[in-house]
């Protein structure tokens, strides 16, 4: 009978280990076959020349494979939109959790959803048909399709992020600190300043460094309002051609495994790399706080 | 009951106190001495945690919650309209059952109330932070360690710091909900020490669910059973010559 008992038990913990080790072993896979179609790009040019060359020609006879006109659109864009979805989505967070009455929390948070619902696809044709000619009239510019347009609509996409990530930290803060500071006389404004952003903080950063990594690898978006030069801008109003837009755009004309096919694989690296660091950062954070108790997610 | 008009700090009159539709107390009428220990005892849901959090208008933050009847804190209704709770919270500091420091420095955890009302002298606060450890008996364990975040101390340690905190803001009225049942033997003992030492300047009115606490800290004893105050006396009274059955079941345990 023990027995029998006990080989269930292993077969099942067998099992589950085979989906956790299919899982991982795929995701290890695609990194392989990312790295093994991007590196051979460094054989015509150096990696040094790869991030940091400002000419991005790929098709020119002979090719310029510089992408820092790609990464600096898309950094550029990722931060003016955090800019713009950081304190939108925290300061809506901090209303829905602690001060809006319950009928109309729940307005904001199924609000809050549909937005995070809402195809990027959907979004970038707003950006397209109702923000660009908008922008361009109303400022005068040659065209609407820019950095300000693709950052508007990735903040309204990192809004949700935001807001989700940071209400859980704050619903984490333990009600205990919240009675603490009304019993020693703090207004509602004073405990959630001092009391309940710091206690929830670590939870916030994360919600933050998350909603800005949505941002960076953000294709469809950028691809359809970010205008597509890939230069280097010198005003809010100039396009740009961010990594994600670059790749998506064109993989389908470079020939299989040309300098060019190989150069897109190489920006999908770094841009793997971007987004990785990004999340390392929003663990780190998470995790920094734990230990003397304060809330995390 | 023996008292004098003039000594008695908090008077209730016909408090009812409903959450929703529920009646959570009915018909308190009570009154507490200045400078005394006041003990509510009962089994749990009996109301008094609830009598306690209305002293200073805790309740206040539960959406529903209902008062009827006065409680008067030195003659004056603490319910009409024109008194502002956050001013009553400041005179009267609260202890609660789980010890809950802020997740911020020893420092800043006694700094906290006074610099809401405007101290933010260094010297000033500095001396605060001195006074208060000390009247809670922790300032010779913590004061090389000030700026160390207080979720490093231990439960006890933790519990002297929230009544050192609640001290910070000179108040007149101690509330206790229960604040040693989160604790061990030893660090009872060090915060009924210190009951018994504070209220020589302050009123204390404490919660337990240790009889022997109540029979050992307070003066005065009030025994609640399903929101009604059954018997309120001597705490000596209490324990050797209740008045009515019910409380000699509780104290005798057989019931609760």
């Amino acid at each position: 009978m023990a027995a029998t008992r006990q080989r269930k038990e292993q077969a099942i913990q067998m099992l589950f280990f085979l989906f956790a080790a299919f899982s991982i072993v795929l995701l290890a896979l695609i990194l392989i076959f990312l790295f093994r179609e991007g590196l051979p790009i460094f054989k015509t040019v150096t990696p040094i020349d790869f991030i940091f060359g400002k000419f991005w020609y790929p098709t020119y006879e002979p090719p310029e494979y510089g992408i820092w006109p790609l990464i600096v659109g898309s950094l550029v864009v990722t931060f003016i939109a955090s800019a713009i979805a950081v304190p939108l989505g925290v300061l809506s967070a901090v209303y829905i959790s602690e001060i809006a009455p319950a009928s109309i929390k729940e307005i904001l948070k199924s609000v809050i959803e549909l937005i995070a619902g809402i195809p990027s696809v959907v979004l970038g044709f707003f950006g397209m048909v109702i923000l660009a000619p908008w922008m361009q009239e109303t400022f005068d510019l040659p065209t609407g399709l820019n950095i300000m347009n693709a950052s508007l609509v990735l903040a309204l996409m990192a809004v949700p992020t935001i807001s989700s990530i940071s209400e859980d930290a704050l619903y984490a803060v333990p009600n205990e600190f919240k009675e603490a500071s009304y019993a020693l006389g703090a207004t509602k404004y004073e405990t959630i300043v001092k009391v309940i952003i710091p206690a929830a903080l670590s939870g916030i950063s994360t919600a933050v460094i998350l909603g800005m990594a949505r941002a960076i690898g953000e294709t469809m978006v950028v691809l359809m309002v970010a205008g597509g030069a890939a230069a280097i801008p010198e005003s809010l109003f100039d396009s740009v051609r961010p990594m994600p837009a670059s790749i998506a755009a064109e993989m389908g004309e470079a020939p299989f495994r040309s300098g060019h096919y190989h150069a897109l694989f190489a920006t999908g690296i770094v841009l793997f790399f971007l987004t990785l660091a990004f999340n390392l950062l929003a663990d780190y954070i998470s995790n920094r706080f734990k230990e003397v108790g304060s809330a995390t997610l | 009951m023996v008292t004098t008009a003039n000594n008695i700090i908090f008077e209730l009159k016909q408090v009812n106190f409903f959450y929703g539709s529920t009646q959570a107390l009915t018909d308190i009428s009570m009154d507490f001495e200045k400078n005394r220990v006041t003990a509510l005892i009962g089994p749990s849901g009996c109301g008094k945690s609830t009598l306690l959090r209305l002293l200073n208008r805790m309740n206040d933050l539960i959406d529903g919650t209902r008062v009827e009847g006065e409680i008067l804190f030195e003659g004056r209704n603490i319910y009409n309209a024109d008194n502002d709770p956050v001013e009553i919270r400041r005179r009267i500091g609260m202890v609660f059952q789980k010890p809950n420091p802020f997740p911020k420095s020893i420092f800043n955890n006694i700094t906290y109330g006074p610099r809401l009302t405007g101290t933010r002298n260094r010297a000033d606060l500095e001396l605060l932070v001195e006074q208060s450890l000390k009247q809670a008996v922790l300032w010779d364990e913590v004061k090389d360690i000030l700026n160390k975040s207080a979720m490093t101390l231990s439960g006890g340690q933790q519990q002297r710091l929230c009544i050192a905190r609640a001290l910070a803001m000179k108040p007149d009225v101690l509330l206790m909900d229960e604040p040693t049942s989160a604790l061990d033997p030893i660090s009872t003992a060090k915060i009924e020490d210190l009951i018994e030492e504070l209220k020589k300047n302050y009123t204390i009115i404490i919660v337990t669910h240790n009889m022997q606490q109540a029979a050992r800290v307070s003066e005065m004893t009030g025994f609640f059973y399903l929101g009604r105050l059954i018997e309120y006396a001597l705490t000596t009274d209490i324990f050797t010559n209740p008045q009515v059955k019910q409380t000699e079941d509780y104290i005798t345990g057989r019931f609760g």
